[in-house]
């Protein structure tokens, strides 16, 4: 693609045309020439619409939740967009995107545009294109656009520093009160859903919950707590209205809105570096040469490494 | 490079419940390295082509045992040109008569696969499709 299909891709995608935008998050996505452009043309630091992010163990009821939040949503005259991430293999790269199906009621909506997608070997939650597709949806005039991570465990906690409200769902019967109190996805909630509330075990977590929120540091915001259940819709009007307040008081805060550019600068760089390093790596002789120094005991990955940094080093001075 | 991943929709139009044929070719393409978009069963015609814009998949594989292919199958057809979308590659598979095949294939399926195709069969079908389409060297 030219600069000037770029340009005119960009306008496509603001005009919400939906076969534009799903070519642009593909591009995107497989990081294919011209993407940069084409965030570039899409990219708009004031951000004026919300990012919420849902995330919880696999299994907690995050796509279904989900489904019901882009109802709630819609009948309050929202367009809603979704990047609902699952994992990719480790071993084939290939990937079961299932969170759809729970959200396909609203696949006729055109006000609601939902895009699956593979983690493909980012570690962390989401996949490395999750923030600049989230960008990309905003720019369609999607708000809120709405990011479900991949099923978590305890250390994937990426959502919180993209999302401007992150929701964490829990259910009871996946550990004692000890789990609850590690750090990692516990600590970024800043609406923690008690999901499946039918189920046993949900006052102990609730419990559990509400007396670790309470050593946190009085300074820290502390974390709304709501029981529901997504699937009877029990309890859902409460996390609805709280919900909407929290969105409502993440307005526009000048500090937040230079700390999200600078995380974007921060992403953009990191994403430079790897590709730099691959490059230096494949100058070198690529990947494989290096490999059989290694295992013929000429040299460690951390003496490969301290001579791509010297290579990169005398190219910056 | 990496090559691209190639992206494909599974979805059951119409009312059968049997899922089974649908999960197993899933199962075996995610295994062959492709992104599956899974959508599950009792899907409308409307919701699958919608689907299969919004993901910007390569193909979409519809899977029916209830016998109403001869309906749902190119109504999946239409409705995807009628989005500017007919590149995406459409194959189907099921109980489907030996007579319905050559009726499938004219309304735009580049191919049909009937109980007992081997999953191997179907991933040699997409990867050949994909090389030979537009799709696999732009994006």
């Amino acid at each position: 693609m030219g600069p000037g299909d770029l340009e005119n891709l960009a306008t496509l995608v603001r005009s919400g045309d939906p076969r534009s935008l799903a070519r642009a998050l593909s591009l995107v996505e497989n990081g294919a020439t011209g993407s940069a452009e084409l965030l570039h043309h899409l990219y708009d630091a004031a951000r004026a619409w919300k990012t919420v992010g849902i995330t919880g163990p696999p299994g907690a009821g995050k796509s279904t939740l989900a489904d019901r939040l882009i109802a709630f949503w819609r009948s309050n005259g929202r367009r809603v967009g979704v990047l609902a991430v699952d994992p990719s293999s480790p071993f084939s790269g290939g990937a079961i995107l299932g969170d759809r199906l729970r959200m396909q009621s609203h696949a006729c909506d055109p006000g609601v545009f939902i895009r699956s997608m593979g983690s493909r070997g980012h570690v962390g939650g989401l996949s490395a294109a999750t923030s600049a597709a989230s960008d990309i949806l905003g720019a369609a005039g999607y708000d809120p656009v709405l990011i479900e991570t991949v099923g978590v465990g305890q250390g994937e906690v990426e959502v919180a520093g993209l999302a401007d409200i992150t929701i964490l769902v829990l259910v009871p019967g996946l550990g004692d009160d000890v789990q609850v109190m590690k750090a990692g996805i516990m600590e970024i909630g800043d609406l923690i859903v008690l999901n499946k509330a039918d189920r046993p075990g949900i006052d102990q977590l609730e419990a559990a919950v509400k007396a670790n929120l309470e050593l946190s540091p009085s300074s820290s915001p502390r974390a709304a707590v709501v029981r529901c259940s997504a699937e009877t819709g029990e309890g859902l009007d409460l996390l609805f209205s709280t919900l909407e307040g929290l969105i409502t008081g993440s307005g526009p805060d000048p500090a937040a809105r230079r700390e999200r550019v600078r995380e974007d600068i921060l992403r953009v760089a990191e994403s430079v570096g790897i590709r730099l390093a691959a490059r230096l790596l494949e100058r070198g002789g690529g990947i494989d040469p290096a490999v059989d120094r290694v295992l013929n005991g000429e040299t460690s990955p951390w003496m490969i490494g301290r001579d791509l940094e010297r290579l990169a080093s005398k190219a910056v001075e | 490079m990496e090559p691209r991943k190639i992206r494909i929709l599974i979805a059951k139009p119409g009312l059968d419940g049997h899922d089974r044929g649908a999960k197993y070719i899933a199962r075996a393409l995610r295994d062959a390295g492709m992104e599956v978009i899974y959508t599950g069963i009792r899907q409308t015609p409307e919701a699958i082509a919608s689907a299969a814009v919004q993901e910007d998949v390569d193909f979409v594989g519809l899977s029916l045992l209830s016998g109403a292919h001869n309906h749902l199958f190119p109504e999946v057809a239409r409705l995807l040109a009628a989005q500017k979308a007919s590149d995406i590659i459409l194959f189907g598979g099921g109980v489907i008569p030996e007579e319905d095949i050559p009726g499938l294939k004219a309304a735009g399926f580049r191919a049909i696969f009937t109980p007992g195709t081997p999953a191997a069969e179907v991933i040699e079908f997409v990867i050949g499709e994909f090389a030979a389409s537009d799709r696999s060297g732009s994006r």
